[in-house]
């Protein structure tokens, strides 16, 4: 999900491209086929005359495919689609104001699942669940559990159309592994070890460029936050999605100052010795270039490598291997905040010995629709992201790097001929579909914090203290402190038992 | 106006007159005080009333809470401090003498104000100024002067406007005088000066990422022809400052350069030409002639700059994000980040005090000028 490599450019992300690392997003193989459009159920034209403003960030990514399929939505339906874009790092902010002053500019929002408490607990978004049970052509239930149930669906009401999947893995090189005798790694020592041994090795690409153990985007008040959590994770949460893995149920105190967060610290500083030398001030976008370079061995990203990496130009195609973010085989114990084996009463979950907990980071853009529309504007706008979701659209989408969409579907798993057909080995489609299907069927998958103003408490404090960390102006007993001084004194400020209320909310099952 | 005919009429006139007299300025000024309180008194006004406030997103629209001055108190004394004071630590001995000698130079003048009887608000004014300044002085030497110290946003900041006018106008001058000369090809080179200062900020930021790139950017085989590919400039803090004090300083200059060509092209040529008819050297003609010739120009140019350069935030923003840490983050990048966070009273209350500062600066730098400038 490329969006969030452009967390980092903050001030704008018009040229963002060309001034990242990443190669020019190229042109997928063959031209995507234009979809079939859905047999038409409803009279030709039913919308026309209306006009349906949406906002998304100022991508390539996201805004593409919603540009390119609003046009042939408008030709089906008679409806303008007009896609208005911003940078990422202002989105959260401007779409907030514009609902809080009135302002009302747009019908639809695609944004990310994140930021729902701060728009649906004022009252901002449609709610969408007897529309999506209304609708057959969008497929509900061939959408993945956890997206159906997390990212689409709040205190138990469907808010958004999931529009991608988004969720971290471990990328790792076959073709390094297979020279070097390692294993993909299935635990953080493992993916020490295997970084450590590659950097150990001097290996280099074919034009005499170094290959590093592993490469990680650490730049500050970029992705470092949610790279940090992929790696605490598997050490804070072991009891499954509805355990949480940021605060405790009860008191609401932050789960960052213990062993298992020091540990996950540790690593996390550990894999910065075996990565590129200016890693700490790399994005995603960075990140992403040196893997397509062919110039690290491992990574951590959401599932964009995938389709990137059989880009033309590639230096990793049909060489990246993905794998379930990996474990540990000790985790927190919340009750002395100590780290401990795994039995299987902590660990219910554990797969071998070993408790991973694949991280939904972000949580996959998805749309939602302002309640204060015109009813006529917003059955145009849900007929509009019900287009964009269903199985004919996006299973190509999914398939196109530039797009920024990740497969979120079951059908985009278990069928390969469109990931074949856009230029991966039938190896790499069922490596990578494996990987995304594996973190996607785990019961302790990690679920992103969405209580309000979760920008603060992760954009600010926790990427502050970080950034701190690796920079080495502080050390891990600070770093602890900072962020659970911080994110108490704004839990303080919000009210405790509101947000704690929130928190539960989000972490509801509805099965 | 009526013609006056007759002196019956006259006092009456007079009156009537002096009423529209009286009348006229307010009435043609009121149109411009009332623009002047629109565009920039009022936004000043609502954002110190953000300042005091903390904005929350509550069913039905925004909610805002009165806090009164705890913004601040965060930021002075309480989770913030750290970020805008830094680590306090024990200064070095350079640290100490640098801050021995503002005390004393201080001091001194509060002395010598009260010794030559001034006006009680000079005094006064003089003590605040002693106070400011040797607390920021301390601030300096016990972070950025300090082992164990490190700079905040408000010293990293200072340090990029006092490092970065010094240089432009240095450099600027240095570029002007050349130009200033017959050389040939001189209106080629005012034209490649003038460039940098045509360019965005934000596209700067973007041009000196690309050149900072010591793993792909254009300057990659000469780093590895030095040896240094392990080195990022990026991951050291000093490194890093030097990046964007360089980006900065690349943009900037030209706008030094340009306004001091013109007052050096703008200069008398009879003095000039009786000193060179006299035998003077070069340096005498600068240091004697031209000098103060813009000194005038110069203050005001370096004013101008010092009001907008501490409230530098492109290039580190696109080059580091204020990192390694805190390395380069200014006052100015951390309200913007913290308000994209919804922090909208803190970020106001960052504003107000950068707002402070620059008006405090900028006082102290026109009153110690004053009565040097006109008598230079």
């Amino acid at each position: 999900m490329n969006l969030k490599k452009f967390a980092s450019l903050a001030a704008l992300g018009t040229i963002v491209l060309a001034a990242c690392a990443a190669p020019p997003a190229a042109a997928p193989a063959q031209p995507a086929q234009p979809a079939q459009p859905a047999q038409p159920t409803e009279p030709a034209k039913k919308f026309a005359g209306i006009t349906v403003n949406a906002i998304t960030f100022s991508g390539p990514q996201i805004a593409e495919p919603m540009q390119r399929r609003g046009k042939e939505f408008s030709e089906m339906t008679g409806a303008t689609i007009n896609v208005v874009t911003v940078p990422f790092a202002d989105l959260y902010q401007k779409i907030l104001n514009d609902f809080a002053t009135g302002t009302n500019s747009f019908d639809v929002i695609v944004f990310a699942p994140q930021w729902m408490g701060d728009y649906i607990e004022p009252g901002y978004l449609e709610d969408l669940t007897d529309r999506v049970k209304a609708d057959p052509d969008i497929q509900w239930e061939d959408i993945g559990l956890f997206f159906r149930d997390f990212s689409a669906t709040y205190n138990g009401r469907i808010y958004t159309i999931p529009l991608d999947g988004d969720f971290q893995m471990v990328y790792y090189r076959t073709d390094i592994a297979k020279e070097l005798g390692l294993q993909p790694p299935k635990t953080w020592d493992d993916y020490i070890a295997f970084a450590k041994a590659v950097s150990e090795k001097k290996l280099t690409t074919d034009d005499g460029k170094p290959v590093y153990g592993s490469c990680i985007a650490k730049k500050k008040a970029a992705q470092s936050y949610w790279m940090v959590t992929s790696v605490a994770s598997a050490f804070i949460q072991s009891q499954g999605t509805g355990q949480g893995a940021f605060f405790d149920l009860e008191t609401f105190k932050p789960l960052y100052n213990n062993e298992a967060f020091a540990r996950a610290l540790e690593i996390y500083k550990e894999t910065t010795q075996y990565g590129p030398p200016d890693e700490i001030n790399l994005d995603v976008g960075d990140t992403r270039g040196l893997w397509t370079a062919g110039q690290c061995a491992l990574t951590i990203d959401w599932g964009d490598i995938g389709t990137l990496a059989i880009e033309e130009g590639s230096k990793a195609k049909d060489k990246t291997g993905a794998v379930i973010l990996p474990g540990s085989k000790q985790v927190l114990d919340r009750k002395t905040g100590k780290l401990v084996d795994c039995t299987p009463e902590l660990c219910p979950h554990a797969i071998d010995g070993v408790n991973h907990a694949p991280f939904a980071a972000f949580g996959g853009w998805s749309g939602a629709i302002n309640k204060a529309s015109k009813p006529e504007v917003k059955d145009a706008a849900f007929a509009y992201l019900s287009y964009m979701n269903q199985p004919a659209q996006s299973n190509v989408d999914v398939t196109i790097g530039k797009t920024g969409f990740n497969p979120y579907r079951i059908s985009q798993f278990k069928n390969l001929d469109n990931w074949i057909k856009a230029g991966m080995s039938e190896q790499a489609a069922k490596d990578y579909l494996g990987a995304i299907e594996a973190s996607l069927n785990s019961p302790n998958m990690v679920l992103d914090l969405r209580i309000p103003q979760n920008q603060y408490y992760q954009g600010i404090v926790l990427d502050g203290a970080i950034a701190k960390f690796l920079a080495g102006e502080q050390d891990i007993a600070a770093t602890m402190k900072e962020i659970e001084d911080g994110w108490e004194q704004k839990t303080e400020e919000l009210g405790r038992d509101k947000q704690l209320a929130v928190y539960k909310a989000t972490l509801g099952v509805q099965k | 106006m009526a013609t006056i005919t007759s002196s019956a009429s006259l006092p009456a006139t007079r009156v009537r007159a002096s009423l529209g007299e009286r009348i006229a300025p307010a009435a043609f000024l009121l149109p411009a005080v009332l623009v002047v309180l629109f565009v920039s008194i009022f936004p000043l006004i609502l954002s110190l009333f953000l300042s005091l406030s903390r904005l929350r997103f509550e069913a039905g629209g925004l909610q805002v809470q009165f806090v009164a001055l705890d913004n601040y108190r965060k930021l002075l004394f309480g989770s913030e401090q750290k970020v805008l004071f830094g680590t306090i630590a024990t200064p070095s001995p350079i640290g100490w003498v640098v801050l021995g000698i503002v005390a004393f130079l201080m001091l001194a003048s509060v002395y010598r104000a009260i010794r030559e009887a001034q006006p009680g608000r000079a005094i006064v004014g003089r003590a605040i100024a002693a106070i400011v300044l040797i607390g920021l002085t301390y601030l300096i030497a016990a972070s950025l002067l300090s082992p164990e110290g490190r700079p905040g946003t408000l010293v990293v900041t200072m340090l990029y406007v006092a490092v970065g006018i010094t240089l432009q106008y240095l450099i600027g001058l240095g570029l002007a005088l050349l130009c200033a000369q017959q050389l040939p090809g001189r209106r080629f080179f005012r034209v490649v000066f003038l460039l940098p200062m045509m360019i965005t900020p934000v596209g700067v930021g973007y041009l000196f990422r690309m050149l900072a790139d010591t793993n792909k950017g254009p300057l990659e085989p000469l780093w590895v022809a030095l040896g240094m590919q392990d080195f990022a400039w990026s991951n050291n803090a000093w490194g890093a400052r030097i990046a964007v004090m360089i980006g900065d300083i690349w943009q900037w200059t030209p706008f030094m350069f340009i306004v001091l060509l013109a007052a050096i092209e703008g200069q008398e040529v009879e003095p000039v030409e009786a000193a060179i008819v006299d035998g003077a050297s070069n340096w005498d003609i600068f240091r004697h002639i031209t000098l103060p010739a813009i000194l005038p120009v110069s203050t005001t140019l370096i004013l101008i700059r010092m009001i907008e350069a501490f409230k530098i935030i492109d290039l580190p923003n696109i080059l580091t994000n204020g990192g390694p840490g805190t390395a380069t983050e200014t006052l100015t990048l951390y309200a913007y980040r913290i308000w994209r966070a919804l922090d909208i009273g803190g970020s106001a209350a960052i504003a107000y005090l950068l707002l402070f500062l620059v008006t405090f600066f900028a006082t102290l730098y026109v009153r110690t000028l004053r009565g040097r400038v006109s008598t230079a």
